[in-house]
């Protein structure tokens, strides 16, 4: 098992600092322009959900809300690593999987607002965004509860023969629970393309990696399944990217399943109105830092390399904004779903003897 | 028309739509190399292999859920689960995944599965292993609910659960698989017309004195109890549901409100059950046609108890439900034989 980001400190009880210790990866032979489009997509998906925080805060969006702020570089970087055939699977984080994925922002964004344009019609929110056509099969809600959906999916691929890899995200709480041991183990033995990737950001709303799993290495723990682990700097875009596609390959190649643990710091609480009592002045410091800012980061080391430049920056930032803001117009200027479409989407198949429409209709008609 | 059991009836209608579609297959425990605990997918593995006839660890949610994704990208796929006890292990994924897919996606994807189960007393098999909790699936908007009480409807019933696009528990009473009835001759045909429309009940042996409404076993057990009371001059209607979810209020109003009576008899627990919401509809739709209070036989509101004697006392009978019959009719002046 590759360790590519490998801890100083070596005890899992260690601060959280000595564990994630930094090795960049080379810029290389990387093509700019590749480099140049990680970095807006990073900032994209940072704009994006500072603005949905926003709005959150405004009672602009509803329900609950959470933010992939600090796992830019994740995202982006697992993204990438996928084929446009390949299916993705995530939790409720999924916001910036979803853009990632290839969904139209403004489409997101409007589903955020609950309105008709809304990815899911205004049906979902923010933990249901879904898009047949990118292949984005789903925000899920419950925690682990798109693992099974997921190797079902690659069930569904290796019956008919086809070469797509199914990518399950989930966050480091779901390795505990019954539905990740089931799937990993029918994943394992039925031979699914399925790529797990837990996103370790050590703490599960407020409970920590350590006080919640018996084996807090996390990409361990295939090990009871014979699937292969690798863990990876989830502040570093082109290791997230080549760690993971070098998975989805081998995936693909060889049908078997693998799990990816990523680090990466989430910057603020598990959800928009969490103010993350729990952390302390240190930790709260620590996932705030512009050590452990991905996109700080990656802008350094570009910057350093000269590929971006003072101009190219601000002009980036300025597309950037204005393609946020143009979503959340979008989204602001979007209908709200009319009340006479609430029994549209109960059942694909419609059922005779639906008696009773709306809350107060009788149950028998007149 | 020929006379098969209801065990019969289920795999000949299974292998049928094996035949007839490469997206239907099956998965569930010891459905492969052990043939089914109840025998419903004998030979099946032998016919399609191992692709499309799925043995699966005992890992319920993992498997269940695994249908459920399958589904999605439009495989068909029918789950036996091996009791409905054991359902409960994978309800996260009945109620918050397979119920809500369609709707919370806003109609981008359905889940077009079936989970066929078997449950209900009657077989010693203790508490945990004899209940009917159909009840909780019943209850949920995004699933829809069969319960078959013959080998006919056992056959075109699974015809439209596995065709239908939505996902349908398909409800089998562990005292039904060996009973008898008449089928159509081509039951078994792949190409089949025969398919019943989820969502109607059926009035089954027409009557004028008094309704009772029954499903699954249940149904079974009223036309007995028909049958008995009709010896004695009291001509008892029998509505089978056959669906739960959704539910054909219509036809057993229709009913109430031709004979004026009505008692329902349910292999669930009384309070919050089937026949409660029954009974409750009733009230809504025919109260003014009412000549005595509605009255529902159920499951004693016990965990179910292995000892014979009690086990059979805990579940209703011909004799008690023709009894509260009688109660009923003796209360509006009807006379009883």
């Amino acid at each position: 098992m590759a360790d590519t980001a490998k801890p100083k400190g070596g005890t899992a009880r260690g601060s959280a600092s000595r564990r994630r210790s930094r090795k960049d990866t080379a810029l290389g032979n990387e093509k700019p322009e590749t480099l140049l489009d990680y970095y807006r997509q990073m900032l994209f998906i940072r704009r994006f959900e500072e603005r949905t925080g926003q709005a959150y805060t405004q009672a602009r969006i509803g329900g609950y809300c959470h933010l992939n702020l600090g796992e830019e570089a994740t995202v982006v970087g697992l993204m990438d690593a996928l084929q446009e055939r390949d299916y993705l699977f995530t939790n409720y984080r999924d916001h910036g999987y979803a853009i990632g994925k290839g969904m139209d922002p403004k489409r997101v964004m409007a589903e955020l607002y609950g309105r008709v344009d809304g990815v899911s019609k205004g049906w979902g929110g923010s933990m249901h965004m879904y898009d047949t056509q990118t292949r984005m099969l789903g925000g899920y809600g419950i925690v682990g509860g798109q693992l099974p959906l997921a190797t079902g999916a690659a069930l569904a691929v290796t019956y008919r023969g086809g070469d797509e890899v199914v990518m399950c995200q989930m966050g480091d709480g779901t390795t505990n629970i019954g539905a990740w041991h089931e799937s990993l183990n029918i994943a394992k033995l039925w031979n699914l393309p399925v790529v797990f990737v837990v996103i370790n950001n050590f703490t599960g709303m407020g409970t920590t990696v350590e006080m919640s799993s018996a084996e807090p290495e996390l990409y361990k723990r295939g090990a009871a399944f014979r699937i292969e682990g690798e863990r990876v700097d989830g502040r570093d875009v082109l290791a997230v990217r080549d760690t993971a596609t070098r998975l989805v390959e081998r995936a693909r190649e060889e049908q078997t399943p693998f799990l990816l643990e990523a680090w990466s710091y989430r910057q603020k609480g598990h959800s928009v109105v969490d103010p993350a009592k729990y952390r302390t002045d240190e930790q709260r410091d620590e996932a705030r830092s512009e050590e452990n800012d991905p996109i700080a980061l990656f802008d350094a080391k570009l910057a350093k390399a000269g590929i971006l430049t003072d101009d190219l920056r601000e002009e980036i930032a300025a597309s950037v904004k204005a393609e946020v803001t143009e979503a959340a117009d979008f989204a602001e200027n979007s209908p709200k779903p009319d009340v006479s479409t609430l029994f549209d989407y109960t059942y694909a198949t419609p059922v005779p003897n639906e008696s009773r429409r709306m809350p107060a209709d009788p149950v028998f008609a007149e | 028309m020929s006379v098969i059991t209801y065990r019969q009836a289920l795999r000949d209608t299974l292998r049928a739509e094996m035949v007839r579609d490469e997206n239907v297959l099956v998965i569930g425990e010891e459905i492969g190399v052990f043939e089914g605990s109840y025998k419903i997918t004998e030979g099946l593995l032998k016919e399609f292999g191992p692709r499309r006839v799925k043995d699966t660890p005992i890992a319920e949610e993992g498997f269940v859920g695994a249908a459920v994704g399958a589904a999605m990208l439009g495989l068909r796929p029918v789950v036996e689960l091996m009791t409905i006890n054991f359902s409960l292990i994978a309800i996260d994924q009945i109620i918050n995944h397979a119920a809500k897919i369609y709707g919370m996606f806003g109609g981008q994807t359905s889940v077009p599965m079936v989970i066929r189960t078997p449950g209900g007393g009657g077989q010693q098999l203790g508490a945990t292993h004899s209940q009917n909790i159909e009840l909780f699936y019943s209850f949920i908007p995004g699933l829809k609910v069969m319960a078959p009480s013959t080998p006919a409807e056992a056959s075109s019933m699974l015809r439209a659960a596995i065709r239908d696009d939505d996902p349908v528990l398909f409800l089998e009473n562990l005292g039904l698989y060996n009973s008898k009835g008449e089928v159509p001759e081509d039951y078994a045909e792949p190409e089949n017309s025969n398919v019943a429309t989820i969502g109607r009940a059926a009035v089954t042996r027409e009557g004028s004195d008094i309704t009772l409404i029954g499903y699954s076993r249940m149904a079974m057990v009223a036309t007995q109890v028909a049958e008995k009371l009709a010896e004695e001059d009291i001509s008892v209607e029998v509505v089978d549901l056959r669906s739960l979810r959704p539910l054909d209020r219509q036809t057993f109003v229709d009913s109430v409100k031709k004979t004026g009576a009505a008692v329902i008899c349910e292999d669930d627990w009384l309070t919050y059950g089937i026949g409660a919401e029954i009974a409750a509809s009733i009230q809504e739709g025919a109260f003014d046609y009412l000549d005595a209070p509605v009255r529902r036989v159920a499951m004693a509101e016990v965990p179910m108890p292995y000892a014979k004697p009690l086990e059979t006392a805990a579940l209703p009978s011909v004799e008690s439900i023709s009894t509260v019959i009688k109660e009923t009719l003796s209360a509006v002046g009807k006379r009883v034989g």
